[in-house]
């Protein structure tokens, strides 16, 4: 995976992760052009696209895109299911996730994620460890509300 | 000092804001308050401000001054401080800044920490972008927590060694040794994680592949556990164990087996009996049925095999889900060469596709559909596919179009068939068709001799039709050109057309707005040629000559060079514009070219001779009177010279100032005549060296009245931005008493006032 990235129907990003190197202004270039060409896409459509050289997977959760660019010889299919993992996580950790919950806690929902992949492939196949994983960590905070 | 605000206090503050402007300042207001804090070195709150500066970077703010803040965050001893650095690190350092490398040591030493949750921290953001320079100081200390037995660990070094062999491929050497027993874990988590490992280094280097062919058995055991264990709560999706493993295991077994035919073999049992057992209801199992049906058709497989894959991906052509579609016609894409025949078997199929709604699984479609055709299905095929151009959005019909014509040109089943095809594709997808299909069109038609009539006939009822679509206008031009004289003389069908109406048409595409230069050159070609096989040659003649002062400089060349060619080389005309000449062949700019060449002699650009030349603009302006310079005030009075006087014929210039440009000088030729006969036909000419621009208006008329009867005028405007020596040489031509008169003639003596 290169990048993934959420945003709102208004298309205001939500959490970006990039996997590869690229300068900030070069990032919000590919955002920016990215989230209006999904945004133009009938809901219909199908969930892959090819954009630039890349493959893009999207899918739609309630008021969120969840967008990911992948390689060539990555299997669209999974991708999905990669999505729909990471959403199961954010739902099963903030209980019933909605968009505000991302809003207010972008930290965690990266931290969330940066449990479940690893340089854009998933370092954990099991839900539960990954849970386990964020509730652990959760738990060496020195305080209660750090930020 | 108020401590600062916290997160969601900015956040829900933030997001109150009712106008962007109202959001910048409070932006602003806050960075400020942030940036104090930081000078201060306040370590209580750096994590917090550094969080509320990620917010506000994620919201398109810069937040670069908290680079190095992020880097004490990871220095600190909190967990919670290095949480946030860490992620802070990993949004807004990138390697191309030096700030980077300072983090180098800390996740040295956090990658050594006693805490696994740090150590984490540290593989996860080395894993997602150290710098190749990083990856070469830590690769040590990855190599080593790849030989861990903490599996938490284990599994993030697998992924991070990934990364370092990515960033610095030398190193992978390194890391063979650890790979030995990743394979025996139980840990599910750690099983992908080395998969992944073990395939990046297989693709990177053949010796690697060669060596962990061996791995082939035990991969297939693993697959083999995942399909036949019962329940496993903690790995289970939709009834499927561990589908992202199961689809890495896969993938890893399509590149050890490609171009072996032991391991093909090996894998053969298990790749049917997942092609036949994985439940298709969702789309996990189809995403595991994808990943089979590449790895089938990758690697050496028994046909057998093949025959089930494809099939796989027909049923996946019939799914509901236009995902699982979308990946049929792609993957059917890909084998259509290998194995033809049995992606025909799924022709209708893919052809239905044609018909659906998405554009990326149409494209796909019309694709494979071309890929398909061959001879025995060119009719049918056909049919869907003129269909398809009919009504597809605008950004297929280029493609389709000239695929349509490869595929004609490929296997057509006749000539009457193949012409009436590309009738159609001009017809309905006119202005799609790409510029380089006119010639070979052309080139078709020539080649089909026995269908000339037919063809013109029917390009010409096209052409009645709509002129609007470019290439197809051109293309009818050329044929109307070469074979009018099949139009007209009762060769065709239907009712044929008397040459008056031709000529209508084809001089109809000339004065149209729809028309372009280029087909304007096919029109005004195509009536010149008509000149050789039509009677009406004066109509020809009058048009060819009206255009010798066309606004546009490829037609009115063209059409000044064609009007000598009707007078001087009479004789050649015939012998350049005939049917049975060598021309014929050519298409329009080389006939151009050649016809041109006959000029070389005479040529009219090279009026200095030597190489100061300078192209002659000369410019219809239909409303503007002929002494356009007139009403413009008269600086210079009465100047005036009389430039030639010979064979009765005498021209004088007078000259003006053009307002508001003292630069250019208004020139206006007066051309009488003394003899008994009318000057007919009188066309001047004039050129300049090419440190002046000239611009010549459109004459008053053609005829210079017998007897000093009346004059022609014509206004001529140099542009002399460098104020030197005026030239100029003159070429002038005309019919007196029947015969055609030709002089050339030197004007040096200008007046100093016209030219300074």
């Amino acid at each position: 995976m290169q990048f993934m990235l959420l945003f709102s129907r208004q298309g205001k990003l939500r959490l970006q992760k990039w996997y590869v190197p690229l300068s900030d202004k070069e990032r919000k270039k590919i955002s920016r052009d990215l989230v209006q060409t999904i945004l133009a896409r009938k809901p219909k459509m199908c969930s892959f696209l090819e954009w630039r050289d890349l493959k893009i997977v999207y899918k739609r959760y309630a008021s969120l895109y969840f967008c990911c660019a992948v390689e060539d010889q990555d299997n669209e299919l999974i991708t999905l299911e990669i999505i729909h993992r990471y959403v199961e996580l954010l739902d099963k950790y903030f209980g019933s996730v909605c968009e505000l919950d991302i809003i207010f806690n972008f930290e965690k929902a990266y931290f969330i994620l940066d449990e479940f992949l690893l340089g854009g492939e998933a370092q954990e196949t099991s839900k539960k460890n990954v849970l386990k994983a964020i509730e652990q960590a959760d738990l060496l905070q020195e305080c209660t509300f750090p930020v | 000092m108020p401590a600062p605000i916290r997160l969601r206090e900015l956040i829900r503050t933030i997001r109150t804001a009712r106008t962007q402007a109202e959001e910048r300042e409070m932006i602003q207001k806050e960075c400020a308050a942030i940036r104090s804090s930081f000078r201060e070195e306040d370590n209580t709150y750096r994590c917090r401000n550094v969080a509320k500066l990620l917010y506000m970077h994620m919201l398109g703010y810069p937040a670069h001054f908290g680079q190095l803040e992020c880097l004490k965050l990871i220095a600190s001893q909190k967990f919670t401080d290095k949480r946030i650095g860490y992620l802070g690190a990993m949004l807004l350092l990138d390697e191309r800044q030096d700030v980077h490398l300072l983090m180098t040591n800390c996740i040295k030493n956090d990658l050594n920490h006693s805490t696994q949750y740090v150590q984490g921290l540290a593989l996860c953001t080395l894993g997602c972008m150290g710098s190749s320079e990083m990856c070469r100081d830590l690769a040590g200390e990855v190599e080593k927590l790849l030989k861990t037995s903490n599996s938490y660990l284990r599994k993030k070094a697998a992924l991070c060694a990934v990364h370092v062999i990515r960033k610095v491929p030398e190193l992978m050497e390194m890391f063979l040794p650890a790979t030995k027993n990743l394979l025996s874990e139980k840990n599910h988590g750690v099983l992908h994680t080395s998969v992944v490992l073990l395939t990046e280094m297989c693709e990177r280097s053949p010796d690697m592949l060669l060596h962990f062919r061996k791995l082939v058995p035990q991969l297939v055991r693993i697959l083999k556990n995942l399909i036949m264990s019962g329940y496993s709560p903690e790995h289970d999706v939709s009834g499927i164990s561990d589908p992202f493993l199961q689809v890495r295991i896969l993938r890893l077994l399509r590149i050890l087996g490609r171009s072996d035919d032991d391991s093909s073999e090996a894998m053969n049992d298990i790749l049917a009996q997942v092609a036949t057992n994985t439940e298709t209801s969702k789309n996990v199992g189809n995403a595991i049925l994808y990943e089979t049906v590449l790895t089938i058709m990758d690697i050496k497989s028994e046909s057998g095999l093949r025959v089930l894959a494809i099939n796989i991906l027909g049923r996946f052509l019939l799914n509901n889900d236009k995902n699982i579609r979308y990946v049929a016609l792609t993957s059917l894409l890909k084998t259509v060469q290998t194995d033809h025949n049995a992606v025909q078997r799924h022709r209708s199929t893919i052809v239905d596709c044609l018909k659906d709604l998405d554009v990326s699984i149409k494209r796909r479609a019309m694709e494979l559909s071309f890929a398909l055709v061959n001879g025995n299905n060119i009719r049918g095929m056909m049919k869907e596919l003129l269909y398809f151009l009919d009504s597809c959005d605008p950004e297929f019909k280029a493609d389709c179009a000239s695929g349509v014509f490869l595929a004609a040109e490929k296997y057509a089943p006749s000539k009457r068939w193949h012409i009436d095809t590309i009738m159609r594709v001009l017809t309905t997808a006119g202005s799609y068709v790409r510029d380089d299909s006119v010639p070979n069109l052309i080139q078709l038609i020539t080649n089909s001799v026995e269908m000339h009539a037919y063809t013109v006939q029917r390009l010409y009822k096209a052409l009645l039709d709509d002129i609007s679509q470019q290439p197809l206008v051109q293309v009818s031009s050329w044929c109307i050109g070469e074979y009018g004289d099949l139009l007209v003389s009762g060769q065709c069908e239907e009712e044929e057309p008397i040459q008056d109406e031709v000529l209508d048409v084809l001089e109809g595409l000339l004065v149209s707005n729809l028309s372009t230069p280029v087909t304007r050159g096919y029109s005004l070609t195509a009536i010149m040629k008509l000149s050789t096989r039509f009677s009406s040659v004066n109509r020809i003649k009058k048009v060819v000559s009206i255009y010798g002062s066309s606004i546009d400089v490829e037609l009115q060349q063209r059409a000044v060079e064609y009007n000598a060619l009707f007078k001087k080389y009479d004789h050649m005309s015939t012998v350049v514009l005939s049917k049975s000449s060598l021309f014929y062949r050519f298409n329009l700019h080389v006939l151009y070219y050649l016809v041109s060449l006959l000029f070389q002699a005479n040529d009219l650009l090279d009026l200095l001779g030597g190489n100061d030349v300078v192209p002659v603009i000369q410019t219809t302006l239909p409303t503007k009177p002929a002494s356009a310079g007139g009403e413009l005030l008269d600086l210079l009075g009465d100047l005036s010279l009389s430039t030639y006087s010979k064979n009765g014929l005498k021209i004088e210039f007078t000259f003006e100032r053009a307002n508001p440009n003292p630069n250019i000088a208004v020139i206006t030729i007066h051309a009488t005549n003394t003899t008994e006969a009318d000057m007919t036909e009188f066309v001047f000419q004039a050129a300049v060296p090419k440190t002046f621009q000239l611009q010549l208006l459109s004459p008053s008329s053609n005829i210079v009245p017998a007897l000093n009867q009346g004059s022609v005028t014509q206004v001529i405007r140099v542009l002399n931005p460098q104020k030197q020596q005026l030239r100029m040489r003159v070429k002038l031509t005309y019919t007196h008493k029947g015969s055609p008169v030709q002089d050339l003639a030197e004007v040096n003596n200008f007046p100093p006032q016209s030219w300074q």
